[in-house]
């Protein structure tokens, strides 16, 4: 609160930000979470409101003749120019966002404010509702091949990790230890992904430090672990995700990569994806392009081009469709590691896992994906987010990439995904909002030290109870076990308007076919659940006769496996049951936060 | 003319046939007048490939030892190979479709010849006249009328027998008028907006020349159109310069010494060569299967395709707003008013009209606005994007209005009648069709040639029940209100449908489309 000077500024304007439309004229308030902007020169009540810590600048322009600039632009995309008749008010606003916007402490973020009114049973329950070790069961682990180790439960073998780790049952705890000393920062060879048809498995880790010549018994015991554990393979993959160069240089510095002749019956690759600092700037000259005024067509497609955004969407995308055919098609292993292993590597097979396993595309199966390769891996949300005042040079748009290349394939199978746009939208925001403990912390260590599950709340259980928006009516069960291969040209991959210009509603197509789509099915939905009621109530009274509920036709699972049937059942009901199914386990589902955001206090 | 003469060898057995989303296929290829017939016997089952000649851009021929490869580019943007046995009957074969994709006598050409069981030549031609369309506009009746003075061509060859025109001004000031305009294209009544009374005229240039002549009828007619309005706006498709420059040929247009009451904006919409090589660079990249992101977005860029989708809309936008927002009264035109003229005058149609974005609405739009107002389909459409063919007046306007209209679609997805297979389909058939609708140059030439009476028509076909039912939206609801589309470079977007069409991509999203219609229809079932 100390830091509000002036928590309230009256006759502010708000520009457009593209057009001369006359701007909108209103009151600015600051709340100890939010920035609230409501306009008063409309009749209806228009609200724009910004979380303090989805800023990522804010700038006080050179006074004019309308008076005093402010530019926001936040890590959502969303961007307001403001502009305050007094540049005393303006710099008391600008000198509070500054301080709001970069909390010097992981406690000051929402989340440790945000109280859905829920009970600690309630929130036990919403933080045990994703469980990563449960996929592991899903994929049929602990199996002849490979177990779930604790030897990392002090997380004394890598401090990043996990503390629950799948490795190939072959290797022992010598090798295990031993490999640790061997990779960067100890982030062992571990499995990520294990594809039941064909035993081969992803697996992911740092990279070695073999210097110039280094090497390292044991951790090439380690490797040929992993190469046993899918006997009916002659090799395995290892890629490397940055380009030769960069892991070249390494080598001086004592890391490196894998030299061929060391590890037996390795293919090595390399696929080339650029560092965190190079994605940070491609972002940032992407948003300069976002930001043009007016721009021609092709200032527009050259400063895109000039970005190399797009080029370095598709690296990415190439990289997984690179592990996804390695499994599905030469049936062969991969161990995909980049300099430390948690921002490459957790974009690459993650994708890869979507690619290869339809429980990825459902909105349950995305939230386990994201716990399980992101969060229990040791993506350091903290830093590539900058949720507090920190290093600039850690913050990168590892994770809003990774999701941009989920769209770009749900682009190209409209019909291959359970959940929409809004979903990936939504999951993107909360990653920088921190209203919710989840993206929290650089690793799991980390948040058990915060004591993040007892003083914040979980955003999966809170997602999982609007799912009927994040809903694709398009879904189709029956692609079943499909493996997709998505095109990789690229003319296949878009400037994703629906995520950089998101809050520009203008340029957003006026009518949504999404929006429209789900109304009709939620009211067909209605349409026959009140059906089933009347017939229930006239079976009850005797005017018909039982014969099961209209709607209650079982959904095609053919294609799927008894195990992973149980598991993802839910999920991959046909949509028409959609209302039925909610009906069924609302008692189930630990509910949180049904309550929409809300600012603490409005100052006054 | 006898078409055997061009057909040395009619039937070649062996040849593969290779296509899109086809594994290859061995059979017979047969060589007809009009088309390339490849069937294919399988056991029980037989499968016949049937080509429409006229739809063959371009043709490619290499010999391979002593077979020949030939590669069929066709204006549907599709690639075809066929792998013919035998050196000779490939050059007979390439020869005769060289000779036979090209025809150019109107009479000769496959909608004279093509006549299924389903449809009668007695059938309607057209779906409606210039009497029907200004009996049903019963509110401008009173300050417009229907002028015959067209009625055999002699006025203005390009337009239609009977046009709308300003009721006072009389069939003599016509004649004078249309002397001063490029083609004689005087300035007709195109779009009347109910809500204000306010019209979108247009024309071709008034030929002031160099030493800016004046016509004092012509000045009459445009100040009748704005009668009492005070003020109307002339949207000129050239630039400035270009105006400027068009004098010294004997063009030029309305000056405001002359027209003191019409205020004139010029937007630059490109045309003809410019246009047609902007598609050939266009196809060209979208062919290019290379991996660089950057080598992709310098040559969707250079290609320029995508700045004019987007100078088209914002200039349709500008007219619309004129007439919707401001009040006031438009003539559009560029040089011969056959071109970017009719592309901006039907876009602002379609932004501000709701009645031509039903299907029946939107067809009839193209048979006023395009067919009846001249558009010359037959010149602009001669070649497609891979032709090696030098260009002559080939230009890909039309192209460019469906893919102006499909983007407006993307933008307000429930707010039109139709759907984009309709608009893929109009983009196959103004190149290469069955029917006799897009050819000729003008209504004058249609009727000449006997196109009314000896082809079908596509329209009619179109709105036939089971064809209405594909080229249908499924999403349609119909709002009164304008559609403004966005025109930030971020708002529009290749249309993949048309230039990606024979990619893997369309695949899923044809199955994407025939999700959401199923999914539409059954939630219509049941509510």
């Amino acid at each position: 609160m100390e830091h509000i000077l002036t928590p309230k500024v009256e006759e502010v304007k708000l520009l457009d930000r593209y057009t001369a439309k006359k701007p909108a004229i209103g009151t600015l308030y600051l709340t100890a979470t939010h920035l609230i902007f409501v306009e008063t020169s409309c009749n209806t009540r228009k609200e724009t409101w910004m979380l303090h810590h989805l800023i990522a600048t804010v700038e006080k322009l050179p006074l004019t003749a309308m008076g005093c600039p402010l530019h926001i632009s936040c890590k959502n995309f969303h961007v307001a120019h403001f502009v305050i008749s007094s540049e005393r008010d303006c710099q008391n606003v600008h000198q509070s966002l500054v301080r709001l916007s970069q909390p010097g402490k992981v406690e000051e973020l929402y989340a440790f404010l945000y109280n859905p009114k829920q009970d600690d049973d309630e929130r036990r329950n919403g933080w045990g509702f994703i469980d990563s070790a449960m996929d592991f069961k899903r994929m049929g682990l602990p199996n002849e091949f490979w177990e779930m180790t604790d030897l990392n439960k002090n997380y004394e073998l890598c401090s990043t990790y996990h503390s629950e780790l799948g490795i190939p049952k072959t290797a022992s705890k010598g090798t295990v230890f031993g490999s640790a000393k061997f990779r960067s920062r100890g982030r062992i060879p571990t499995l990520s992904y294990y594809h039941k048809e064909s035993n081969a498995a992803i697996c992911r880790c740092s990279q070695p430090l073999s210097g110039l010549s280094g090497r390292c018994v044991e951790d090439e015991e380690m490797l040929q672990a992993i190469s046993r554990a899918n006997p009916k393979s002659t090799f395995m993959y290892v890629v490397d995700t940055r380009p030769k160069l960069n892991a070249m240089a390494n080598r001086a510095a004592g890391k490196g990569y894998e030299n061929e002749d060391n590890y037996s019956n390795i293919r090595f690759q390399f696929v080339g994806i650029e560092n965190i600092h190079v994605m940070r700037n491609s972002l940032q000259k992407l948003l300069e392009v976002c930001a043009m005024k007016s721009p021609t067509m092709s200032d527009y497609l050259t400063g895109l081009e000039n970005s190399g955004w797009l080029r370095h969407i598709k690296a990415v995308m190439d990289a997984g469709v690179f592990l996804a055919k390695a499994l599905a098609e030469d049936k062969a292993s991969v161990l995909v590691h980049c300099s430390d292993g948690w921002d490459r590597t957790a974009q690459v097979c993650s994708l890869a896992s979507i690619l290869l396993d339809p429980f990825y595309r459902t909105i349950k199966g995305l939230m386990v994906l994201i716990e399980k390769e992101w969060i229990s891996m040791g993506h350091k949300f903290t830093q590539r987010c900058g949720h507090v005042d920190g290093d600039p040079k850690e913050v990168s748009p590892v994770f809003t990439q990774f999701i941009e290349c989920l769209w770009n394939l749900m682009e190209q199978y409209p019909c291959g995904f359970e959940y929409n746009e809004k979903y990936l939208l939504e999951i993107h925001n909360h990653v920088y909002s921190c209203q919710f403990g989840n993206f929290i912390g650089n690793c799991q260590r980390e948040r058990e030290e915060m004591r993040l599950y007892e003083r914040t709340f979980s955003v999966w259980p809170f997602l999982w109870e609007n799912r009927h928006q994040y809903r694709n009516p398009l879904h189709k069960c029956s692609l079943g076990r499909e493996v997709l291969r998505p095109s990789t040209l690229p003319l296949n991959f878009k400037f994703w308007c629906g995520m950089y210009n998101h809050f520009d509603k203008g340029m957003q197509p006026k009518q949504s076919i999404l929006d429209h789509l789900l109304t009709i099915t939620q009211k067909k939905a209605e349409g026959e659940k009140k059906m089933t009621d009347l017939q229930r109530l006239a079976v009850m009274d005797g005017v018909l006769a039982d014969q099961g509920s209209p709607t209650g036709t079982p959904p095609e699972q053919t294609s799927l496996s008894p195990e992973s049937v149980s598991h993802t059942a839910e999920n991959a009901k046909p949509l028409m049951n959609g209302a039925a199914v909610e009906e069924a386990e609302i008692e189930l589902v630990p509910t949180a936060g049904s309550e929409k955001m809300e600012p603490v206090a409005i100052e006054n | 003319m006898e078409f055997s003469e061009h057909i040395k060898t009619a039937n070649v057995e062996d040849v593969v046939l290779r296509r899109p989303f086809h594994p290859p296929m061995q059979g017979t290829l047969c060589v007809t007048g009009h088309h390339l017939l490849f069937s294919n016997r399988d056991g029980d089952s037989s499968r016949l490939v049937l080509l429409l000649l006229r739809n063959i851009d371009a043709i490619e021929k290499r010999p391979s030892g002593s077979s020949g490869t030939i590669t069929l580019k066709c204006k549907d943007l599709c690639v075809l190979q066929l792998d013919i046995p035998g050196m000779e009957e490939c050059l007979n074969i390439a020869r005769s479709i060289e000779y036979l994709s090209s025809l150019d006598i109107v009479s000769d050409m496959y909608p004279f010849f093509y006549r299924p069981l389903k449809l009668s030549l007695q059938d309607q031609w057209g779906l409606s006249s210039a009497e029907q369309n200004y009996a049903q506009m019963e509110e401008l009746q009173d300050r417009w009328r229907l002028s015959h003075v067209n009625k055999d061509y002699s006025v203005c060859p390009s337009y239609p027998p009977a046009v709308i025109v300003p009721h006072s001004i009389d069939d003599e000031t016509l004649v004078k008028v249309a002397k001063f305009r490029q083609g004689g294209r005087f300035p007709v009544l195109c779009y009347y907006h109910r809500k204000n009374g306010m019209v979108i005229m247009r024309s071709s240039q008034p030929l002031t020349g160099a030493n800016r002549k004046r016509c004092r009828e012509d000045e009459l007619l445009l100040q009748a159109v704005i009668d009492g309005s005070g003020l109307g706006y002339i949207i000129d498709t050239r630039s400035n310069q270009q105006a400027q420059q068009a004098r010294m040929t004997g063009g030029g247009f309305e000056s405001k010494s002359s027209y003191s009451c019409w205020k004139r904006l010029h937007r630059q919409l490109e045309r003809g060569k410019v246009l047609q090589e902007s598609l050939i660079k266009l196809v060209e990249a979208c062919g290019d299967h290379s991996h660089s992101v950057d080598r992709w977005l310098s040559k969707l860029e250079n290609s320029k395709w995508l700045s004019h989708v987007h100078t088209a809309l914002a200039t349709a936008g500008l007219l619309a707003e004129c007439v919707e927002r401001d009040g006031h009264s438009v003539l559009v035109h560029g040089s011969e008013g056959t071109d970017t003229t009719l592309l901006v005058s039907s876009l602002a149609q379609l932004i501000l009209d709701p009645k031509t974005r039903t299907l029946a609405g939107f067809l009839g739009l193209l048979e006023r606005e395009w067919l009846l107002a001249g558009h010359p389909f037959q010149q602009r459409c001669a070649h497609s994007a891979y032709s090696h063919a030098r260009l002559r007046l080939e230009a890909p306007v039309f192209v460019l209005l469906l893919d102006c209209v499909w983007q407006l679609a993307r933008q307000f997805p429930l707010a039109m009648g139709f759907s984009e297979p309709l608009l893929l389909r109009l983009a196959m058939e103004v190149y290469a069709s069955d029917y006799g609708t897009f050819l000729c140059n003008s209504d004058q030439e249609r009727c000449a040639a006997g196109v009314k009476e000896r082809t079908h028509c596509l329209f009619q076909f179109l709105l036939k029940p089971s064809e209405r039912e594909r080229y249908s939206n499924p999403l349609y609801e119909p709002t009164e209100l304008a559609i403004w589309p966005s025109v930030q470079p971020q708002s529009l977007q290749l249309w993949r449908g048309l230039f990606l069409r024979w990619t893997q991509h369309a695949v899923h999203l044809e199955k994407a489309q025939e999700e959401l219609r199923n999914l539409v229809i059954e939630c219509r079932g049941a509510s």
